[in-house]
Parts: structure tokens; sequence; C-alpha cells
């Protein structure tokens, strides 16, 4: 039980302990020490503070918008911030303030969702990219190196493309070029770890393949992806926002920051409230998660520091 | 390199056949295209009447001959649209990365020699703020302030050199930070190394120290990250030329969205895509010679 390496405990939402008592009491406190690092770092408690704002937004905008994002009043368009419209109102006379507010649920599912989606693609390819090797590996990665030559951004427009605009093809477009780094990052440390005395007791036990993966080897070798992956919902985000604002991300008249920049950079240096707030809204949640994603890094490896 | 080529050219071409709506009506102008006449005409203009696979080794066969195909829009060849374009993207990246490289390489040195300063927290915040900017963000507040507001430079278009400024620094904010940040923590563990305190033991001033062991060493990273980040690089061009108006390819792939024009589409993403290999190729030939214990292959 002294050969359980450290990383493990840093799993410990992923691989609940499963073993003897000791390797459980090991893991709580592992798991402690990195919510004390992550907790002591003011920038990440920040971030997280901005993330749950974020979060307790989207999921209450039904409940608190003051308007329906949706609603026109075709004789109040691009009103100046007021009591009744605090953000102002777009070129249609829609409630900015509950459009900003709406939009942060497109951002938060997206930026999850798409993330969660390339993790699950990059987990399964990587470990058997690093497991297996030989032939699925090299096929694998060659299909990776595909893929990792598109530009996230540009090979999004191609999949929005064929798919039409839409939630769902953005989540599956920054998805399908994204899953290639977890699964490089999975594929390298599995290749560590498969060698590892641990492994190789378990192999000579007779536990099946899928077995020492899933038990044995994942467990130790995820850390750097998920690390990736907390670091990556930002970036989603803006890759969302991005695609929205060129014209090939969400429906045009569906409350996004993205399509909010782009319709108000219309009314450019004289009505700029109206890609300013949107801005902000955007700003404002991808630092939150970079922060995070920044503070959880350092908590679990404080070398890098 | 072929392999990745190869492969992503795949991709490419699959997107673009199960992709939906009329290419044929677009060229024809609807009303002309109910007519099979005319159909047939243009299918066997284009090529789209012979199977999938021969139409693939078409593609490729003219790609590798500089023939990108007709626009279905403008009825000219793809390389007249977009020729000129290229130089005008190219001359956007060139000056971003140039802005890349000296301000996040500045940046990241100040705040690795002067660790913990006023010049590091200074740098730390900015990079930090700058990397939560996206792109559409960045160039719409400097195009508000130094251009709307203080009116120093154009707001857009691309002509002569105060044009540049604002999307260059647009395109290069976020790469910057990121280069300062990796140079400041690269710097740091170099600084740390053997070699570094046995040159400062030798009686080496602290000046040569630095420039002469640690920047060659710390750099390495560096060079790898502006290879990676060229694609991320491309992506915000697109941006950066869509909010500056800048005449670049990136202009024209918006437009070419729009109007459903796949030749141009397929072109600029191809080139997209053998451009980032290309400059990766570059990063690995430079590795060879910025750390001699590597050796090509």
């Amino acid at each position: 039980m002294a050969m359980i390496p450290d990383d493990v405990a840093e799993l410990a939402e992923v691989a609940p302990p499963v073993g003897p008592g000791t390797v459980g009491i090991a893991v709580q406190t592992q798991f402690g020490d990195i919510r004390k690092r992550f907790f002591r770092n003011k920038l990440a408690v920040i971030g997280l503070g901005m993330v749950a704002f974020v979060f307790l937004v989207a999921l209450l905008a039904p409940v608190i918008a003051p308007h329906d994002p949706y609603e026109q009043n075709l004789s109040a368009t691009t009103q100046p911030p007021s009591g009744a419209h605090w953000f102002g109102t777009d070129e249609l006379g829609r409630d900015q303030l509950s459009r900003v507010m709406f939009g942060s649920r497109i951002a938060v599912v997206v930026g999850l969702t798409s993330i969660l989606l390339a993790l699950g693609i990059g987990i399964v390819l990587g470990s058997i990219a690093g497991y297996r090797g030989g032939r699925a590996d090299s096929v694998v990665m060659r299909v990776a190196d595909a893929f990792f030559a598109f530009p996230v951004l540009i090979g999004a427009i191609l999949i929005i493309l064929v798919t039409g605009r839409g939630v769902l093809p953005v989540i599956l477009a920054i998805a399908i070029f994204t899953w290639t780094v977890p699964a490089r990052l999975l594929r390298s440390s599995i290749l560590s770890v498969r060698e590892a005395e641990y492994v190789e007791a378990a192999r000579s036990l007779g536990a099946s393949k899928w077995r020492i993966v899933t038990r044995h080897v994942l467990p130790n070798s995820l850390a750097p992806v998920l690390v990736y992956g907390m670091v990556s919902v930002g970036a989603a985000i803006v890759a969302e926002t991005a695609l929205s604002f060129l014209g090939v991300g969400v429906k045009p008249n569906v409350p996004d920051w993205g399509n909010m920049i782009a319709s108000g950079r219309a009314f450019f240096g004289y009505r700029d409230f109206l890609w300013v707030f949107p801005s902000l809204a955007a700003v404002f949640t991808v630092l939150g998660f970079i922060f995070v994603g920044d503070g959880l890094r350092d908590a679990l490896d404080p070398r890098l520091r | 390199m072929v392999l990745v080529l190869f492969g992503a050219s795949l991709i490419l071409f699959v997107a673009l056949f199960i992709l939906p709506g009329d290419p044929i009506g677009t060229a024809a102008g609807s009303e002309r295209a109910r007519d099979p006449a005319v159909r047939a005409v243009l299918e066997k203009r284009y090529a789209l009447d012979k199977p999938l696979p021969v139409q693939y080794v078409r593609y490729v066969s003219r790609l590798v001959r500089g023939d990108l195909g007709e626009s279905y829009r403008q009825r000219q060849p793809v390389s007249r649209v977009l020729r000129g374009r290229f130089g005008a993207t190219a001359e956007l990246a060139l000056a971003a990365i140039l802005l890349e490289v000296i301000i996040g390489l500045a940046a990241g040195i100040i705040a690795a020699v002067f660790r913990y300063s006023f010049w590091d927290v200074a740098v730390t915040l900015t990079t930090t703020l700058a990397i939560g900017v996206p792109t559409y963000v960045g160039g719409s507040i400097l195009q508000g302030i130094f251009a709307q507001k203080l009116g120093w430079f154009p707001r857009s278009g691309r002509a002569g050199f105060s044009s540049i400024v604002l999307p260059a620094l647009t395109l290069a904010s976020v790469d910057a930070a990121l280069v300062a940040r990796l140079m400041r923590g690269t710097m740091l563990e170099v600084l740390r190394a053997d070699y570094v305190r046995t040159a400062m033991a030798k009686g080496l001033s602290k000046r040569t120290v630095i420039l002469k062991h640690v920047l060659r060493n710390s750099v390495i990273p560096v060079v790898t990250y502006l290879g990676i980040a060229f694609g991320t690089l491309l992506g915000g061009a697109l941006i950066t030329e869509q909010i500056f108006n800048w005449d670049g390819i990136g202009l024209a792939l918006v437009t070419a969205i729009t109007a459903q024009d796949n030749p141009i589409i397929i072109a600029v993403v191809t080139y997209g895509v053998a451009a980032f290999v290309i400059v990766n190729l570059v990063v690995d030939i430079a590795y060879a010679y910025l750390d001699p214990r590597i050796r090509l292959e």
C-alpha cells in the first residue's frame, strides 16, 4: 500500500477510494491538501466566486430577468441604459440586461459540455492508444494529428457549415477539434504509468485489461487531462462567442453574447453600450474560469508555481 | 507531415461533400437552376457528377498544381479572387508574431529577472487580464479608444503603416501575454539550473549570464509555443479582419460563408491548415538550431 503514488489522491473525485481503509484515509488527506492550497490562492477563490455568480445567473435567468429576452419594442430601440432598462435596449427594442442574462446560459452550457465531450473522446481514444500501443496507437495518433492540423475556429466553421447553426453544432464543432490535446496528454501519461509495478502486479494477479485500465491506469494518469479540461472551459466559451460573432455560431436571434456583440457593433461609435455590456459579461466569465483553472493547476502541482 | 496533410484534406473534403445547400443553385441563380439542362452543364463543369473518390483525387491533384477551382459566386478562379488577400493576411500575421515576440519576451524577461518586484506584479496582472479578454472584445476596445475617440489610427481598412497597428495589436494581445507568462516561467526555472550557478560562480557578470546562458535556454519552449499558437493566430485573424475590415483571406472566408461559395471556403481552410503544418515543421527545424542536443532524424 505504500506504493500508492501521490497523484491518486488528486483524482479523488473521479476515482472514489476503493481499497481498504488506509488508502481511503490517504486519499482524503491528499484531497484536503489540494483544497487547502486552492483556497489559499486568493485569485482562485475570486475566480470561484465569479464562476458561481455566472452559474447562478444562468440558472435563475428566467426568474431574475426583468423582461422576456425575445420581447421586441420597436418604439424604443437602441435606448441608452435607464432605470427601466439597466443595460439599454437593442436595435429591436429588446431588453439588453435580460439578453445578457440569458446569454450566460449558452456560454456556460457550451463551455462545459463541449469540454466534457472533448475529454470523453480524448480519454477513450487516448487510453486505447496509450495502453494497447502498436497499430491502435499509430492509427489513433495519426487521426489525432489530422484533426490537430485544424485550428479550432477554422475547423469549427467547417463543421457548422455542414450541420447548420445552433447550440448543439457549436458544442460538437468545438469538441471535435479539441479532443486531440487530452488524448495526447493521456496517452503520454499512460505510457509512463503502464510499466509501473502496481500495474504489473495487477496483471500478474490475472486482472482483466478493462479492470487494469479503469481501476489502475486511468486514475493514475488522468490528472493532466483534468487540469487541461478545467483550464480550457474559458477557451471554449471564447470559441463559442467568437463563432457567433462571425455569424457561424448559435442561431441569429438567440440571446448570445457573440450575437449581441456582432449586432451591437453596427452601432459602433454612438451606441457603444450595445456591444460593451455583452463584452463585459464575456470577459467576466472567461476570467473567472481562467482563475479557477489556474488555481486548480497550481493546487494540483505546486511545483509549477 | 504528408500524412497529416492527406488526413486533413480528407476531413475537409468529406465535410464539404456532406454540406447541405445547393451550390449549383447559387452559381446559376435559383431561377435558371431549375432547368435540368443548365444543372447538367454546371454539374459537369464542376465535376459534381463524378463519384466521390474521383472528385477527391481531382481535388487533390489540382490542389497540388495550385489550381483551386472556380468560385461559384464570382465565376473566376479562386486563386484570382484570393490573390493579394494572402499578402494582406500574411502581413497582419507577421506583424502580430513580431509584436508577440517583442512584447512577450521583454515582459517575460523583466518579470523573471526582477522577480516579485513591482514590474513582475504588473506583468502578471496585465497578462492575466489580456488572456481573459477575447479578440473580438480587445479589438473593439482598441478601435473605440485609439481610432474612434483619439483618432490616432484609422478605424478600419488597409492603407499604410498606421492602419496595421491596431489590428496587429489586437491579434497579438492574447499570445503576447501567454508568451510572457511562458518566458517568465521557463526563465525562473533556468535561473535555478546548475550551469547558471556555475557561470555566476566563475565570475561572469549577471548581464553575460542572462544573455549568454539563460536566454538561449529559455527561448526554446517559446518557439514551440509560437508554432502551436499559430493555429489560434489564424482563427484570431478571422475575427481581427472582420473587426478592422482588413482585406485578407479571413474576410474573404466570412464573405464566402454567407454566400455558400464552397471553393473559396475549401481554399482558405486548406491553406490555413497547410500553413499551420508548415509553420510547425519550421519550428521543428528551429529546435535543432537552438538546441544542439536535438538532432533532426
